[in-house]
């Protein structure tokens, strides 16, 4: 017998197939305000920090000052669906493509923000790689409003009902990576990025939002 | 991996004589315990949340073998290879088979407790695979060649004067200003700095799961650091390694899950990455291993399944909240329990893993105070569980030879009333008259070194029933 059906046989036999039972309603953690506002508060809580912006076409012009305030360089790598913004009139200079080891600033789409823990749901794929909101020591992700929603149920239910099945990777990222494993001292930037920005971009044309 | 549970009374006296672990240890009902309190109040109905994932976490265990064929299907289907392990060392010789035939030299590896588990650090170094580990934690932990000493925070026992001795000791680096040591910050930048290299190296990623997927075939990993998404994004092979209760049906079980893991654990709402893992690199991406596996391991799981006492232990998802609850734990660090998982969880799944005779204290090692199974995510009982493995160590007859002796006097005297009855009077009379304001300050065996014990209250529970009952009668006349 194969290590597989030795396992398999050791078991109990089966009680009924079938789902969990669903504990109805399912438990969540209370909400605060509309769903901007939440994930707004709840992304704080976590150490990013959120900006709203009134148009996609506004959003050089916003990383740029970001940039500045930090004293960082206006240098960026972003994903190829924000390629096409008014990069240079902002003064920065933006390449499209994946992040690198070398790179201070990634910037990025998202497919959905989760309100619920200020979270942002990444899909990796050919145009929207997970490296660039991993290796760069900023991560600035551009966030249309319209791609909040409520839970991660929620966000999930999008991933079903958008792509069908989950890409390679869905990351679901909260803010700075961070670590407390040395006297339980939190301390940002771990192995990832050390900071955080979103832009959250009220305008209802803002495009796919990344949403592959 | 080399147990020192046999020897868990004798390490247990020696920490708690050392200060600096004291210190360390002090840290954990403010941070561990206060932060899932909190986190617990914020959520609101945290106990509806509790029952949801036990009852989660029960229907699987109901039918593991399904969900974990269901699993297996999709994450095929996603071309995943899944690989089924009897014991530790089947797991290591697949693992090990894998980068022989990937042509591997060096792997990074993310925090799990399942490779702590089978050894597999040993494992790969004989067959010539240099493993780093990452986390931040378990890196010290490496570099010190110690064992984690919590599940969740493995160097909870040092302090920063300890990781820049090590860090001194192994990072060549040019160091002027002399205030390093005491720099968490800087402490944590420079192990940045110096994994950084290994990850964008490494042929090969290893990481456990908090959670396999059966509606997506995907592993789910939890991290803070962000080591976990290097881990599985950089290196050509992908290696997930968990056991076989970690099986959940869909997305939406591992949501109500992940919501009661962050929040016991370290009193996040969430982790900071959370990646859903579901086979090699997407069409045409330039990024992503070129290949995924998935080890299931059984190592003894299985037969807890088919123990009615102890099955519930399978529910655990390892957030470490009973050992963060636990007195004991908290006054004696993780290392005494001598084997992987210490706390009270420890406490039952080493007695089941290594055997009863090779942890025979660790069942006795907890006061019942009842803390760890109010803390608990998904409701396991755990001090049952320990009251449980005491009475085997009974039918088994491995309790000391004291203590054996001493039961086998008292059940000899039980047995005989006549003998028992007068002998209990004098002994009672006795400690009431050594007593001091009724509570005894010495006793042999050490249970009044730092406390007294209560007096006996002058009756026998026999005297006392005699005279109850002529009262009774005399009323009723």
């Amino acid at each position: 017998m194969n290590s597989r059906d030795a396992i398999l046989s050791k078991f109990p036999p089966l009680s009924g197939v079938g789902r969990a039972p669903v504990v109805s309603p399912l438990p969540r953690p209370l909400g605060v305000g509309d769903l901007a506002a939440e994930f707004t508060a709840r992304a704080a809580a976590l150490q990013s920090t959120v900006e709203r912006v009134a148009a996609l076409d506004d959003v050089p012009t916003a990383i740029a000052a970001y940039l500045a305030r930090l004293g960082l360089a206006p240098q960026l790598v972003c994903w190829p669906g924000l390629a096409a913004l008014p990069w240079s009139n902002a003064g920065l200079n933006a390449v499209a493509r994946p992040a690198e080891d070398r790179d201070l600033v990634g910037v990025t789409q998202c497919f959905a923000a989760i309100a619920e823990t200020g979270t942002l749901m990444m899909c990796s794929g050919r145009d929207t790689p997970a490296v660039t909101s991993l290796l760069p020591e900023t991560h600035i992700a551009v966030v249309p409003i319209e791609r909040l929603v409520g839970t991660l149920e929620a966000g999930f239910a999008a991933l079903r009902r958008e792509l069908g099945q989950p890409p390679r990777a869905v990351n679901l990222v909260s803010g700075p990576s961070r670590t407390g494993d040395i006297e339980q001292t939190i301390t940002l930037g771990a192995h990832g990025p050390y900071r955080m920005h979103i832009l959250l971009i009220d305008g209802a044309a803002a495009g796919t939002g990344g949403a592959l | 991996m080399r147990a020192e549970s046999l020897e868990f009374s004798a390490a247990a006296r020696a920490n708690l004589k050392k200060p600096a672990l004291q210190q360390s240890l002090a840290r954990i009902p403010i941070k561990f315990v206060r932060g899932r309190t909190d986190a617990a109040a914020a959520f609101g109905d945290f106990e509806a949340l509790r029952d949801a994932g036990q009852a989660i976490r029960d229907a699987v265990l109901a039918n593991l073998g399904h969900w974990l064929t269901e699993f297996e299907r999709a994450a095929e289907a996603r071309g995943v290879t899944v690989h089924w392990a009897r014991d530790a060392d089947e797991a290591c010789r697949i693992v090990a088979e894998i980068a022989r035939a990937g042509g591997v030299r060096t792997a990074v590896k993310s925090k799990s407790m399942v490779t702590e588990e089978i050894g597999l650090n040993a494992a790969l170094g004989a067959a010539g695979v240099e493993v780093v580990e990452t986390d931040l934690g378990e890196y010290v932990i490496q570099l010190a060649n110690e064992r984690p000493s919590h599940i969740v925070a493995p160097i909870i026992h040092k302090n920063r004067d300890e990781v820049a001795d090590l860090f001194e000791a192994h990072h060549a680096r040019d160091r002027q200003d002399p205030a390093w040591r005491d720099d968490i910050a800087g402490l944590c930048r420079e192990a940045r700095e110096v994994l950084r290299p290994k990850f964008l190296q490494a042929d090969m990623g290893i990481s456990g799961a908090n959670f396999l997927i059966a509606e997506t075939g995907s592993a789910m990993i939890v991290t803070n650091e962000g080591n976990g998404r290097l881990c599985t994004t950089l290196p050509r092979i992908h290696v997930a390694i968990t056991g076989i209760e970690k099986v959940v049906p869909t997305l939406d079980d591992a949501a109500t899950l992940l919501r009661l893991l962050t929040r016991s654990a370290t009193g996040q709402p969430i982790s900071n990455y959370v990646s859903l893992l579901t086979g090699p690199r997407d069409m045409g991406a330039a990024e992503g291993p070129e290949a995924m596996h998935v080890v299931l391991l059984d190592n003894g799981r299985a037969e807890l399944l088919a123990d009615e006492k102890l099955r519930p232990m399978l529910r655990c998802i390892r957030c470490g909240a009973c050992m963060n609850h636990c007195p004991v734990y908290q006054s004696i660090g993780g290392h005494p329990y001598g084997w992987v998982y210490p706390g009270p969880m420890g406490s039952v799944l080493t007695p089941h893993f290594l055997g009863l005779e090779a942890a025979p204290d660790l069942p006795n090692a907890a006061t019942l105070c009842g803390q760890c199974e109010v803390a608990c995510p998904v409701k396991i009982p755990l001090p049952d569980m320990l009251r449980t493995l005491r009475e085997r160590q009974v039918e088994a007859q491995i309790k000391g030879w004291r203590e054996r002796m001493a039961y086998r006097i008292w059940g000899w005297l039980a047995l005989r009333p006549r003998l028992y009855r007068p002998m209990a009077r004098v002994g009672a009379w006795l400690l009431n008259i050594v007593a001091d304001d009724g509570q005894l300050s010495w006793l042999p065996g050490g249970w009044t070194t730092g406390r007294t014990f209560p007096a006996p209250a002058g009756e026998t529970f026999q005297q006392r029933v005699a005279r109850q009952r002529a009262q009774a009668d005399w009323e009723a006349r």
